[in-house]
């Protein structure tokens, strides 16, 4: 069996006050192990909520997701994600916001510390240890939140842009610490993103979204050696295919968004 | 210091001594210098039940056992009230139904329970004291937002840590402000509880036997020292909540 995550017709329907929404529409893929697999979609179209399902933060309306064979029935620390919000705890330092996982799952102060500046020096947040999260710019808290989703050591890293709030250079670098990490640690990452150039960098396959309600439009094998050249030929053809597909679906929920404040 | 600061004060102090000077009449204001006299003379006997420094004392070691009583509830209920929905739905309608009755409404009760003495004063206090303490400290806990505690559970934390490592810490500061409200209507109760019959020290009572002899002068002097003390209780707990909780300042979007 080499499938660590296994979704199998999945729907969330939310239901507030008045009104119904389904997020996810019969949402059926799977994740092998050690796979990078990116999820790209118009705004709203469920791919949050999908990683908070994997998370089992939410549970499905439909449908069940399995983890190495098992269901899963709630948060744990085997699945780290990293949110698409800010999500540092404002009364804790760097150091001990990276380490908050490990400190909770009783790791020795010593041991955890060393950890977590290890991955606090790999996010480049070295120096800003003792800072408190309201002392730092958007994208370093980004970064260490990052920094404390990977010292956890999860097997499935979920990641919801994770990237978004960051300038281009730290963004490039991140995205080869990752890989970096993700190839030596053996990790599967499951990562959202807007951008179809970073989900073609980063990933093995990309997986299409339609807009909502979210169903898989298309999977996309990306059958590139790494490290991957943005600008060689064979990149900027996935690329070109995946925005078409895109395309219609941005469209879509553009339109969508425009008839519900229209009307 | 700001000079404009203190003029008021200071025409407010002239004005009183004019009026005084003019009204001749001691009993209805006395002039500045004589409470004066009386607030810089703390350790001097006073119409005979004490000096002003012991009665001042009285009141304030009342007001803190309340305050400790009412704190000593009110915060682990609130944290409990806030967090288990359960607790909520028990407590929540008789507090509501509770909270709105002024703590003086509590004497008549108050009285025929624990008889004149301490511990009627000291329930009058913990009334006036535990509702704003649990009030904030339910408002503290269910103002840390989710994802905070969507975080610890993605990274393992249990049902214990994220009470003791999410909750607590995230509910500390409105935890403080209910702790510092909770100490100002503390204070202005004791004074209340003091003035009931059957009390024999402490400012409220000094304040009521003083007026009683028509000594507007001590009557003055005690309401000067409650205002200063109220002031400098607000004021040093208001210190601690801005000198810890810097990271206040970061909001969660
Ligand atoms: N807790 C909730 N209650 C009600 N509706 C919700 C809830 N969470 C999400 N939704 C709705 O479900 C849909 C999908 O939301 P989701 O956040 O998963 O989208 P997304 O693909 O992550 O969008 P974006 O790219 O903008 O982050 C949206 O229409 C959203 O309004
Ligand atoms: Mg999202």
């Amino acid at each position: 069996m080499d499938n660590i995550l296994e979704i199998r017709n999945v729907s969330k329907k939310f239901v507030s006050k008045n009104k119904e929404i389904l997020a996810l529409d019969n949402v059926t893929f799977d994740v092998k192990y050690n796979e990078f697999l990116s999820i790209v979609g118009p705004s709203g179209c469920g791919k949050s909520t999908l990683l908070r399902l994997i998370a089992g933060l939410e549970k499905p309306t439909s449908g069940e997701i399995l983890m190495e064979g098992r269901r899963i029935e709630g948060p744990g620390a085997e699945r780290g994600m990293v949110f698409q919000q800010y999500s540092l705890y404002p009364w804790r330092n760097v150091l001990n916001n990276v380490a908050f996982g490990l400190e909770v799952r009783g790791i020795p102060k010593r041991e955890r510390y060393e950890i977590a500046r290890r991955f606090i020096k790999m996010t480049g947040l070295e120096g800003f240890e003792e800072a408190y999260p309201y002392e730092l710019s958007g994208g370093m808290q980004q970064r260490v939140a990052i920094a404390r989703t990977l010292a956890n050591d999860p097997k499935v890293v979920l990641m919801d842009e994770p990237f978004a709030a960051l300038d281009v250079q730290t963004r490039t670098i991140l995205q080869h610490e990752l890989l970096k990490i993700w190839e030596k640690e053996k990790k599967t990452v499951v990562f959202v993103t807007h951008s179809v150039e970073e989900a073609i960098y980063l990933s093995d396959r990309v997986i299409v979204m339609t807009a909502r309600p979210g169903r898989i439009k298309d999977i996309i094998p990306i059958d590139l050696p790494r490290p991957r050249k943005r600008d060689s030929l064979e990149f900027l053809e996935y690329k070109r295919r995946i925005v078409n597909i895109l395309k219609d679906e941005v469209l879509k929920s553009y339109n969508m968004y425009k008839c519900s404040t229209m009307g | 210091m700001n000079f404009r600061k203190i003029v008021m004060p200071l025409f407010g102090l002239a004005l009183w001594e004019l009026l005084a000077i003019w009204l001749n009449n001691p009993v209805v204001l006395p002039p500045v210098e004589e409470v004066i006299k009386v607030l810089i003379n703390p350790n001097l006997s006073i119409l005979g039940t004490g000096t002003l420094l012991e009665n001042t004392l009285v009141s304030i070691k009342r007001v803190l056992s309340g305050f400790i009583l009412a704190g000593a509830v009110g915060v682990p209920l609130g944290i409990l009230m806030g967090y288990y929905p359960v607790i909520m739905d028990l407590f929540d309608i008789v507090i509501e139904l509770l909270r709105p009755i002024p703590p003086l409404a509590w004497v008549p009760l108050a009285l025929a329970w624990f008889g004149i003495g301490e511990t009627s004063m000291l329930f009058i206090i913990f009334i006036g004291a535990f509702f704003p303490i649990l009030l904030n400290t339910i408002a503290g806990v269910k103002g840390v937002p989710k994802i905070l505690i969507e975080v610890a559970q993605t990274l393992g934390a249990k049902e214990m840590d994220i009470l003791l490592k999410v909750i607590i810490p995230g509910s500390l500061p409105s935890i403080l402000t209910g702790l510092r409200i909770g100490a100002g209507i503390a204070w202005m109760c004791v004074v209340a509880a003091e003035m009931l019959p059957g009390s024999s020290a402490g400012l409220g009572y000094l304040i009521m036997y003083a007026y009683s002899l028509s000594r507007m002068d001590v009557v003055i002097a005690c309401m000067i020292i409650i205002g200063i003390i109220g002031l400098l209780l607000d004021r040093g707990l208001r210190y601690i909540e801005d000198r810890c909780f810097k990271w206040k300042r970061y909001l969660i979007r």
